[in-house]
């Protein structure tokens, strides 16, 4: 009879057991993985922050790889870099791909020669007066007798006013990289340079991987097609956001199936020195699995996708899980509602993270929540009817014994813990100003060597980050280029004061039509212009009748239509003008990226923010706008939303540096918000469930000791906290709270008799969650090391300080 | 970029002792100069002009490869040429030139370069030499091995007494021509 009550329920939970991992396997297999900083992005963004993730997710520098071919000689390393560039640029994977080459540049001085009249900002409607006919051709004499006279004169009959060498100047000659057997190269010359634009956004991490590889593809080949000799030594190297987000995803993939691997092999080796039975560390590993794979099925369904830091936080859960199964093993009478409830703590500490606007650490409480669920519901009514009939396991009951004779004798020593806490408060209160980390890029999973190897291609390329963008909103493209010219006019004087050292504008390639519009009607019709031409020049040296070919080009000018985007088409200015540019569900957008003056020195200086939206308020105040003035009261670091109504655009300025680390800020304070949440709900749920408060903080303060004595000696020990250190320390309460539980019933319990294993199982139990954390603590990817090295210590300190405490607190008759 | 091309450069200095009145003589006198700096005129003819543009300023000279061109009229500008690099400052514009990068200014820059570091060795290596006249009064003409690499330059001439450079003429392969006229030392 006894047999057959059990039979039911057995045979149902296997069965449901078996139906569910059927469901997560097939959910899981369609799961997509990622593994860029969208985890860390907000999905409900303000304006800037919609801004700033825009761009870093499909902005013009998202989509930038840069190429460096290292090694051998400068000639072979040309050839191919020529070699590259010819097939990369036949791919549809990219917009564009610059080596410095010849290719295009005739087609791209052909444009801006053509189109003089209407990109040279030197027409006004004074240009062609014949007092500005005589002044710009004087110019150009004077420019003749000068040493760079040679350039200009065999542009001379066409262009007598001067204007092919204002467009060169308005582009910014001189920017470029400088060149060595045709191509660009680093400035020491060791190295050839290639900079790519892919069509996949930065975010579109597997579109990045294909282009990565197409790029890795095309080197093979032009390095195959050299003779043997000239190959030796050349070497790829690439960087760039996409790089780094395709590096990072094959990184933490590494990294989790190492991880995992170590874990699984040293808690194994764990139990299995505990219980010297195969078929029990089996039937203990079932929660973990069953738990890992609800985890990651749990994610899928709720945000489609799974970032791949996910998985390895979820490394933490074979440390945590397995505990389950120690617990049901080896306690002789199994406490399920203290597990029950060690559970429940631990789900309020994570839940803590549910609400967060960031889906990494929404992901992250998600999963661990439905992990420990499923293995918890599996250890408790799956594995009890699993246990063959004669299971044994080693006996762990001196195990115990000694433990509790250890704990007995070390309580004396417990005033240490006393000291450890001032000295951690202390060091705290020593480290308060630079204890949190405030930068974005702490939780990126960029390595250091990634780091220093962009910061080097950068510098070879004299294209450092871009850090400040002017970004110009408006309803129509027309808008937004008006809008662009008067910013552009307000930055002007910027670039002579040294502020800034220039900027990229696409109205250098495009006008607005209305300034088009303007250049044009500032040429007068041919017989006019002639009658001009002949007054202006009769006291100049520089015959009219020699100026037949101007006559003609600036009458076809007169009446050529508009220039649109579609005339920049075979040029190369029109990738930089579509990255400059950009249409989307809400209207038009045009950014004008800043660069940085240069000092004396070489060096870069930085650029200062409030002058620049000062400079950026006052051009829109010429034309009239007064919405500058409505935000004179906003913090100087802060961006400047203004609109200028007449035009119907809207200009912000944004620092991308200072946005992204103002985005961590407010996610830093959010999950120290947060956290608080979950530590308050475990506190109210231990007031209910213990109905004491005198038991409450029995439970809660070695908990509380732990996280104060981790916090102290990461700080001691030169760590800033970052995000991860406060979930770390949100796990140590969750984790922890499961062994202070344990002492806490062995206080109010009478049945002594039961300690010895219960205070094993404890040990064993924290064991392996040290092991996993601890395996974690020796990651390379910084923020799951972050996280190891704050839960490792925390929850074996969480165990010591409840077994000293629960000596030490009265013992009251309320829950017993 | 033949923002170099007219550059030219000569030096005033105490008389060298007398020596062989050849190539030779004449390089290692020049090669004895460490510095000059002199007062320029230079004219432009050009086809398309009716008369030839005039600038004038001062030279500067620093052993062995720091030049600079100060052009005070018409407008002031500043050339200088350090250690292969050539910086532009006129008006409000700078411009950095690598010459690694412009292989067609080398000749221009070589000629005179060279010549003022009495450098015969780097001399060959971009143009075929022909001596005429003497040590006492010498005419240097200096024509580009490298047609496709020279560009429009035809051939430079370089004047001189001594160890002074008179005069630089810088013909050009269309017909136009640069003569640049070198004064008396500025004193210092």
């Amino acid at each position: 009879m006894k047999e057959r009550r059990f039979a039911g329920p057995a045979v149902t939970g296997t069965l449901l057991w078996v139906a569910l991992v059927c469901v997560a396997i097939v959910i899981v297999v369609h799961t997509r993985f990622t593994a860029d900083l969208s985890a860390f992005l907000p999905a409900t963004p303000t304006a800037t922050q919609r801004l700033l993730v825009s761009q870093l997710r499909e902005g013009i520098a998202s989509r930038l790889i840069i190429v460096a071919i290292d090694g051998g000689e400068s000639s072979s390393r040309a050839q191919v870099s020529a070699g590259m560039a010819g097939q990369l640029r036949k791919s549809p994977q990219f917009t564009a791909v610059s080596n410095g080459d010849e290719s295009g540049q005739e087609r791209d001085r052909a444009f801006l020669f053509d189109h003089r009249y209407v990109l040279s900002e030197s027409v006004d409607p004074d240009r062609f007066t014949v007092a500005g006919l005589r002044g710009a051709i004087q110019d150009t004499l004077d420019l003749l007798s000068s040493p760079a006279g040679l350039l200009v004169k065999s542009l001379l009959a066409r262009d007598p006013t001067g204007e092919m060498v204002q467009i060169v100047d308005q582009v910014g000659a001189g920017q470029a990289p400088r060149t060595d057997n045709g191509v660009w190269t680093s400035k020491d010359d060791k190295r050839a340079l290639l900079v790519a634009q892919t069509h996949a956004a930065g975010s579109d991490t597997d579109g990045q991987q294909q282009a990565i590889e197409a790029i890795r593809g095309a080197y093979a080949n032009s390095v195959a097609a050299m003779p043997e000799a000239a190959r030796k030594g050349l070497s790829l190297e690439m960087s760039g956001p996409g790089v780094f987000s395709v590096a990072a995803r094959t990184t933490i993939q590494h990294e989790v199936l190492r991880l995992s691997l170590l874990s699984m092999a040293l808690i194994v080796a764990l139990l299995l020195a505990v219980y010297r039975s195969v078929p029990a560390l089996l039937l203990g590993l079932v929660p973990v699995a069953s738990g890992a794979l609800a985890g990651v099925a749990a994610v899928a369904l709720g945000f489609g996708v799974v970032h791949g830091i996910t998985l390895g936080f979820g490394i933490t859960l074979i440390g945590e899980a397995v505990d389950y199964s120690i617990y049901l093993f080896i306690q002789a009478r199994q406490s399920w509602a203290t597990i029950g409830l060690g559970v429940l703590t631990s789900i309020c500490g994570f839940a803590a993270l549910l609400p967060s606007g960031f889906p990494g650490l929404a992901q992250l409480g998600l999963y661990s929540i439905s992990g420990l669920v499923a293995a918890a519901l599996v250890t408790r009514f799956v594995l009890p009817h699993w246990l063959p009939s004669r299971f044994r396991i080693r006996n762990v009951e001196p195990l115990g014994t000694a433990v509790a004779t250890a704990v007995r004798r070390a309580h004396r020593a417990s005033w240490v813990l006393g000291v450890l806490a001032i000295a951690a408060a202390a060091s705290l209160y020593v480290h308060r100003n630079s204890l949190w980390n405030r930068e974005l890029s702490a939780l990126s999973p960029v390595t250091q060597a990634d780091q220093d190897l962009d910061a080097r291609l950068r510098a070879d390329l004299g294209a450092p980050d871009v850090r400040f963008l002017i970004v110009i909103s408006g309803a129509s493209q027309e808008a937004v280029l008006e809008e662009t010219e008067h910013v552009g006019a307000g930055l002007e004087p910027l670039i002579t004061q040294g502020v800034i050292g220039g900027f990229e504008t696409p109205t250098r390639y495009l006008p607005s039509e209305q300034t088009q519009r303007l250049r044009r009607s500032a040429i007068p019709d041919a017989a006019q212009m002639k009658a001009r031409l002949e007054e202006a020049t009769s006291t100049l040296p520089l015959r009219a009748s020699r100026l037949e070919p101007f006559l003609s080009d600036v009458e076809a000018a007169r009446t050529h239509p508009a220039l649109s985007r579609k005339d920049l088409e075979g040029t190369s200015m029109a990738a930089g003008y579509d990255s400059m540019v950009v249409r989307d569900n809400t209207g038009w957008t045009a950014l004008m990226p800043l660069r940085a003056a240069t000092s004396a020195t070489g060096a870069y200086i930085d650029i200062e923010a409030n002058k620049v939206r000062a400079a950026v308020a006052a051009a829109c105040g010429a034309t009239g706008a007064t919405a500058g003035a409505a935000h004179a009261d906003a913090p100087a670091d802060a961006p400047v939303p203004r609109a200028c109504p007449e035009r119907q655009a809207t200009v912000v300025v944004l620092d991308l540096k200072n946005a992204a680390d103002e985005l961590y800020s407010t996610y830093l304070a959010q999950v120290v918000k947060l956290s608080a949440y979950g530590l308050a709900a475990i506190v109210v749920l231990l007031l209910i469930a213990l109905r004491s408060p005198v038991r409450m903080l029995r439970v809660v303060t070695p908990l509380a000791l732990a996280v104060l004595i981790v916090a102290g000696g990461l700080a001691v020990l030169g760590h800033q906290l970052t995000i991860l250190h406060v979930i770390g320390m949100l796990l140590i309460v969750a984790v922890g709270s499961n062994y202070a539980l344990f002492f806490d019933r062995r206080a109010t319990d009478k049945q002594r008799d039961a300690v010895p294993l219960t205070l094993a199982s404890l040990v064993i139990a924290n064991a392996a969650t040290v092991v996993g954390f601890g395996v974690l603590a020796s990651s390379s990817v910084p923020i799951l090391a972050a996280l190891g090295s704050t839960v490792a210590p925390g929850a074996l300190l969480a165990l010591v300080f409840s077994a000293l405490l629960a000596e030490r607190l009265p013992v009251t008759p309320g829950g017993s | 970029m033949k923002i170099i091309g007219i550059l030219a450069l000569a030096v005033l200095a105490p008389l060298a002792h007398a020596a062989d009145s050849d190539l030779d003589r004449l390089m290692s006198a020049l090669s004895q100069r460490k510095h000059g700096h002199v007062t320029f005129v230079e004219e432009k003819h050009i086809a398309m002009l009716d008369k030839p543009v005039k600038s004038s300023g001062e030279l500067l000279y620093d052993a062995p490869d720091r030049l600079e061109q100060r052009t005070l009229t018409p407008k002031r500008e500043s050339l200088v040429l350090q250690n292969g690099v050539v910086t532009v400052d006129r008006g409000k514009r700078h411009y950095t030139l690598d010459l690694r990068q412009y292989p067609q200014v080398v000749p221009f820059i070589e000629s005179i370069r060279a010549t003022l570091a009495g450098d015969r060795a780097a001399l060959e290596r971009v143009f075929h030499l022909s001596f005429a006249g003497s040590f006492d009064m010498w005419t240097l003409t200096l024509v580009p091995l490298d047609s496709k690499l020279s560009g429009s330059l035809k051939q430079i001439a370089l004047e001189g007494t001594q160890d002074s450079i008179h005069q630089v003429e810088i013909l050009q392969s269309d017909g136009d021509r640069s003569v640049l006229t070198i004064g008396p030392a500025v004193t210092e």
